[in-house]
């Protein structure tokens, strides 16, 4: 068994009166792709902003890659990748200068920023698009090229907050060659989604009902738990009873 | 250190980028400063005077001409009566109404004295006030005038004379450009300064890039510092325009110095530059900054003594300017180029702007959270 590299116990996050994420406790060990399942609003992107240092818990503990998220956000930045669900990279900034600043940022030497760049470019097949500005790319292209860059420093634990929303299926598909790839590397990736098809690419998911985790086993577990098909229908059984009104 | 290169590397990149943004930043001062100065002084000019001459004398003619030569009056309609002339006023077409009585050249000279009536349109108090002060002030030039033709010159005059003759010190002709220009450009450096900050973070805070930007390792004061330095750099170069227009177009070079100038320049933009950034950590979108930004800078111009002079504001005005950064700008831009004060005139002005600019940039450090 690999280490644990992510640990949440009764982690919470209060905004005034109102439960964004209620108690919830897992581990995540080190490799595996851990899907993060739950209706709009359900707490998922809160819960990652908790764990990636952007946001401070209200109650409960967690550690990621060994560092507490109440008193050592700052190191867990420099150990983990992450995507935000908003598109963003600079879109007025060429796909070259992005990866340049990014890398520059992390503390990537210069010829490491030269090789990684030369590297990333080549993965993705956007020779041709170097000198374009990201605004100008597809989406499907944009969000590989936020994947990598998210992943410039080799972290070793990646967060991606719906990184396929809105991307064609074909796309999709690149993308998750990409995640299995990082997987092969031994990153551990914390990834959410809504798409049910990509639920059963991952190692192990939790599926998240108003800010609690209802269930947490691989995707094959779950199915047979709830006597259900699919994943579709394992969400629907659980997500059916959520009180919170989709935002 | 490396880190602080890289943000400023992208920061000048997206500026050189953004075109339209660019060619605002170099003609803006520029446009500014050719049209306000021209515009916008404190000259009461084009007085409408509706002269009701009763006598049509020589003496009259005379006294009408003079009046004209002043530059500061246009004549309206000429009328017959008050009563017509009122209705001018009445109008809003004629501010001063000079009734010149029937006889007023015989009696003036036969009994060495002769009544004229003025009455002026007050709505516009200013023009009011200072339309009549200078039409007292050709009615008795005009009456000296005709003193010395009539009366010999006697050993004693027959009246005792005091004559005031008035220097008027540091700006001579009593230009009104030399007293604006330096100002305007204090008014330019901050609208540049406070406005591009501002919507620089705010505009990261709508794309997203701020966040994946607090998800590196970034230093707080490195971020900042790669926001800050590229709009200081930006606000001398507005600055270095500015003095541009204003020796080679308005001919105004300044007395004291412009090392002192530019010391000064670098000081005051990192304070501008504070607001800029704080407005930026609580607004959440670019409107918000904009209002914000906006309405701060319209007092500060306001309260800054560009158009009002801070001695004639209300004590409790008075009081608000001193937190003013602009109303310093404004002083020490007139005081080191009309005056050619030194660095000893201006060192409050220094420790005042120095220590705004450290409350709020501290502010806006403290208020800036990579971890919510």
């Amino acid at each position: 068994m690999h280490d644990v590299v992510i640990r949440t116990q009764e982690l919470s996050k209060h905004f005034g009166a109102f439960v964004a994420v209620d108690k919830i406790s897992f581990d995540v060990p080190a490799g595996e792709i851990f899907g993060f399942l739950g209706a709009n609003g359900a707490g998922k992107t809160t819960a990652m902003r908790m764990l990636s240092g952007l946001s401070r818990p209200t109650s409960g503990a967690a550690t990621v890659a060994g560092f507490d998220v109440f008193t050592q956000p700052e190191e867990i930045k420099r150990t983990i990748g992450y995507m935000s669900q908003k598109f963003s990279l600079y879109e007025d900034l060429t796909v070259r200068e992005n990866i340049t600043f990014f890398g520059g940022i992390y503390g990537l030497s210069d010829s490491a920023i030269k090789e990684k760049s030369d590297l990333l470019i080549e993965q993705l097949g956007l020779q041709g698009e170097v000198k374009k500005l990201v605004g100008s790319l597809p989406l499907g292209w944009k969000q590989k090229l936020a994947f990598s860059v998210a992943m410039i420093h080799d972290p070793k634990i990646v967060f991606l907050d719906e990184p396929t929303g809105g991307v064609d299926p074909l796309t999709r598909r690149q993308f998750w060659e990409l995640i299995y790839a990082a997987a092969d590397r031994g990153v551990t990736i914390f990834v959410t989604t809504h798409y049910m098809d990509e639920a059963e690419y991952c190692h192990r998911v939790s599926i998240m009902v108003d800010g609690a985790i209802k269930a947490l086993d691989t995707p094959r577990d779950l199915k047979q738990t709830y006597q259900a098909p699919t994943m579709d229908a394992v969400f629907y059984h659980l997500a059916r009873g959520a009180q919170r009104s989709a935002d | 250190m490396r880190t602080l290169l890289f943000l400023l590397r992208k920061e000048f990149r997206q500026i050189f980028r953004n075109v339209t943004i660019l060619r605002m930043i170099l003609l803006m001062p520029v446009m500014q400063l050719l049209i306000l100065p021209n515009a916008a002084n404190f000259e009461v000019k084009n007085i409408t005077v509706c002269i009701v001459d009763h006598d049509h004398s020589v003496g009259s003619q005379r006294l009408v001409t003079s009046i004209t030569a002043s530059g500061y009056f246009k004549l309206a309609l000429a009328t017959p009566s008050y009563r017509d002339a009122m209705q001018l006023i009445e109008a809003d077409k004629a501010d001063l109404i000079l009734e010149i009585p029937n006889g007023f050249d015989r009696n003036l000279v036969r009994d060495n004295k002769q009544t004229l009536f003025i009455a002026v349109n007050a709505i516009n108090g200013v023009k009011a006030n200072l339309g009549a002060a200078y039409l007292n002030t050709i009615i008795t030039q005009y009456n000296a005038q005709l003193r010395t033709q009539w009366i010999q010159p006697t050993r004693f005059g027959p009246v005792s004379q005091i004559e005031i003759s008035a220097l008027n010190k540091f700006n001579p002709y009593l230009n009104y450009k030399v007293y604006m220009v330096p100002g305007i450009m204090a008014f330019l450096v901050t609208m540049v300064a406070a406005y591009l900050s501002a919507l620089n973070i705010v505009k990261e805070k709508e794309s997203g890039t701020i966040e994946q930007i607090n998800v590196t390792p970034i230093r707080k004061y490195q971020f900042i510092l790669g926001k800050l330095i590229p709009f200081w750099v930006l606000g001398l170069v507005v600055f270095t325009i500015g003095l541009l227009v204003m020796r080679f177009v308005y001919g105004i070079v300044p007395e004291g110095s412009v090392f002192l100038l530019y010391g000064f320049a670098v000081v005051y933009i990192f304070s501008v530059l504070g607001m800029g950034l704080l407005v930026s950590t609580y607004a959440e979108t670019q409107q918000q900054a904009m209002f914000v930004a906006f309405f701060f800078i319209m007092i500060f111009i306001m309260l800054g003594g560009l158009f009002t002079s801070i001695d004639s504001m209300p004590a409790w005005a008075q009081v608000i300017t001193r937190f003013n950064p602009v109303r310093y700008f404004i002083e020490v831009m007139r005081m080191v180029v009309i005056r050619g004060s030194t660095f000893d005139d201006i060192k409050m002005h220094f420790l005042a702007v120095i220590g705004m600019g450290i409350v709020l940039n501290g502010w806006a450090v403290l208020n800036y959270r990579k971890t919510s």
